[in-house]
């Protein structure tokens, strides 16, 4: 019994990432909503819903540990849906990046979920079961061995978001979500241009097909795709917040309800993980060189969105657009450590990334908690009453801005050392270093402003109202991303090894190809581009130039 | 090479016009350049499998065939451009309930804020 498990789930591991919040979003909606917890039959399906969805969440965090320890050992674990061979059919790729992708969902999740049982998910419809259809396109983006593929998981995961987003209602967050909404759709066509580009150019879209072909590319095919590269750089970078492209995301995140917004810090990631996967991994090989070319944009353009984020964190008049700012500066710190394009900066960013997005994700929930005991003034930075809990929530505050800024020894502050150590001696270490420290410093003052204003300047009588119903369920999740942030630090050198052997493993393309595309050759392309003319099935394709 | 002029010119058209009308105010022309938009690059999509005149689709065994893969993956970017265009509609709408005023940025130029 237990053989035949461990045989089911060695041969079906990466799929049944994707197909358990699947099924689970199936069987909530399937249970049904009758309209929370207002009438005694809603508030039962409401536990229903809470049991199955957290109980799925346990077993998806489970399933992620796994499928990192399987990762771990270095082999690529392929999964081809219907047994169609690898650039045909569409195939699901474990590596080490999606591996950990996947488990940092997961860690993200679980808390979010426990945090929104705390009365978020009864404010409307459905929220459970939209949450884990979002993890289940998160799930299958990072999985996917396949561009288009790679669309389709995108736009489950925006579907779900749309629906999110405006989960609690109210005219702030339907006038954010047409804007989300619009400039996502635009992001998705560019995305299908960018997608077409590259078929025209190669004539697949299988990641590691795409990767050898862009090898032999020559003429005006080549230009072809440096245009898809660049195209889907924008696509990536408005999911990422890439400079000119992040204007949407404070305002956006601030009108979001408190558990959205942090599970939305893994939104920008998935721009992050596509830039990494797509340009780093498929373009990286090309011959001219087309992934140097998105470099010379990227790096300038993401030590850009670093400053500009922190100086918007600076500038922000609420405690929850502080927060969006700072995942946008972020964001902007790993891509550029992303953008010098060797394995060791690589491995650096993957580590400060995976620490960012649980300190932020925390600190989203960390804003609402602060803002239910301010009374009127909610999150607004302006003197108001006291906190009721000042120790309680200045530690969770103070713990959180020292992360999240890189004082030692936190581990945001090895994934800046990390950063530093593997940019020196590169071409772009001088403005590397002086945007990383810069804007670590301005990071520590934007929210030591905020402190100060939130739990010392204010007026000495606790805000009026009762306490919140299910107090301890909200705080435990902050405490479980401090506490998971601790772990990281704790961990760092088993986990920069991971990440270290993540880079290493990206940086094997050959390998990748010959695992999916499941052939001996080294380098050559498996299919050809589509010409009408037929090849008899005994003879092997070969690369036909127009 | 006229096919090619044409398809060229109507695919940069229509995203012209799309563009215009998504960056209007109201979220009416934005809905519909957004629509507009879809459909060149549906189109736009379907073209880069080249062009093919008086090809036969993938379903006969016999003679030339147009790349049947553009078309598969035009089907797929069709059905999901429909439904976010019915999510969209729906979104615009409720906005327009909450706020009042069909403009994106929920509120008439020169009036109150929020």
């Amino acid at each position: 019994m237990r053989a035949a498990l461990a045989d089911f789930w060695l041969l079906h591991a990466p799929v049944l990432s994707v197909l358990l919040p699947l099924f689970t979003a199936v069987v909530l909606l399937l249970l049904g909503d009758r309209g929370g917890a207002g009438s005694e039959q809603g508030a039962a399906r409401l536990r229903w819903h809470r049991r199955i969805s957290v109980a799925s969440g346990v077993l998806g965090l489970v399933m992620a540990v796994a499928l990192v320890r399987q990762a771990a050992a270095g082999e690529l674990l392929v999964y081809r849906l219907g047994e169609w061979p690898a650039p045909f059919g569409i195939a699901l790729v474990l590596d080490r990046l999606s591996a950990a992708m996947v488990l940092l969902t997961a860690l993200v999740a679980l808390p979010v979920l426990a945090y929104a049982t705390g009365g978020w998910d009864a404010r409307g419809r459905f929220f459970h079961a939209l949450f884990q259809f979002q993890l289940m396109g998160l799930a299958g983006a990072f999985l996917t061995g396949d561009l288009f593929n790679l669309f389709v998981f995108f736009e489950v995961l925006l579907m779900a978001s749309y629906a999110l987003l405006v989960h609690g209602q109210g005219r702030e967050r339907f006038r954010m979500g047409v804007h989300y909404v619009v400039l996502n759709l635009v992001a998705s066509g560019l995305f299908l241009i960018g997608l077409a580009l590259v078929y025209s150019a190669t004539g697949t879209l299988n990641m590691a097909d795409v990767g050898r072909h862009l090898a032999h590319l020559q003429g005006d095919v080549q230009v072809f795709a440096r245009v898809a590269a660049l195209v889907l750089l924008v696509v990536f970078g408005l999911k990422a917040a890439l400079l000119p492209l992040y204007f949407w995301l404070p305002g956006t995140y601030a009108a979001a309800s408190a558990p959205v917004a942090a599970l939305f810090a893994i939104m920008t990631k998935v721009g992050l993980y596509s830039i990494v996967r797509v340009h780093w991994q498929v373009f990286g090989d090309a011959a001219d060189g087309a992934a140097l070319s998105v470099a010379d944009w990227l790096l300038p353009l993401a030590l850009a969105t670093s400053v500009l984020g922190v100086v918007g964190a600076l500038a922000a008049h609420s405690m929850a657009r502080l927060v969006g700012y700072l995942t946008v500066s972020s964001v902007g710190t790993t891509l550029a450590s992303v953008a010098l394009f060797t394995p060791a900066t690589l491995s650096a960013a993957l580590y400060y990334m995976l620490h960012s997005t649980l300190v932020i994700a925390g600190l989203f929930l960390l804003v609402e908690l602060i803002a239910t005991q301010r009374g009127d003034m909610h999150d607004r930075l302006q003197p108001a009453h006291a906190v009721r809990e000042p120790v309680m929530l200045g530690a969770m505050m103070l713990f959180g801005a020292a992360s999240v800024s890189g004082l030692p020894p936190l581990p945001g502050f090895l994934g800046k050392l990390m950063v530093l150590q593997a940019s020196s001696g590169l071409p772009g270490q001088a403005w590397v270093w002086s945007v990383v420290l810069a804007v670590g410093f301005l990071t520590l003052i934007g929210l030591a402003r905020a402190g100060v204003i939130v739990f010392w300047h204010v007026q000495p009588v606790a805000a009026p109202g009762a306490r919140l119903p299910g107090r301890h369920l909200r705080m435990a999740p902050v405490w479980v991303f401090m506490a998971l942030t601790v772990a990281l630090a704790v961990l760092a050198s088993p986990v920069k090894r991971y990440t270290d052997a993540t880079a290493a493993q990206l940086a094997r393309r050959d390998d990748y190809g010959r695992a999916v595309l499941g052939t001996e050759a080294a380098s050559a392309p498996t299919t050809r581009r589509y010409d009408g003319q037929r090849v008899a099935p005994d003879s092997t394709p070969q690369e036909k130039q127009p | 090479m006229s096919m090619e002029f044409l398809l060229a010119t109507g695919v940069g058209m229509v995203t012209a016009t799309g563009i215009y009308l998504m960056l209007r105010g109201r979220s009416f022309p934005v809905v519909l350049g957004l629509s507009l938009f879809g459909h060149a690059v549906n189109v736009f999509l379907f073209l880069m499998g080249r062009l093919w005149v008086n090809a036969a689709p993938v379903l006969t065994g016999e003679g030339l065939l147009a790349d049947p893969l553009p078309q598969a993956l035009v089907l797929t970017a069709i059905v999901i451009g429909f439904a976010s265009t019915g999510f969209v509609i729906e979104l615009a709408l409720r906005s327009r309930h909450e706020s009042g005023t069909d403009q994106v940025d929920g509120h008439e130029p020169g009036g109150p804020r929020a």
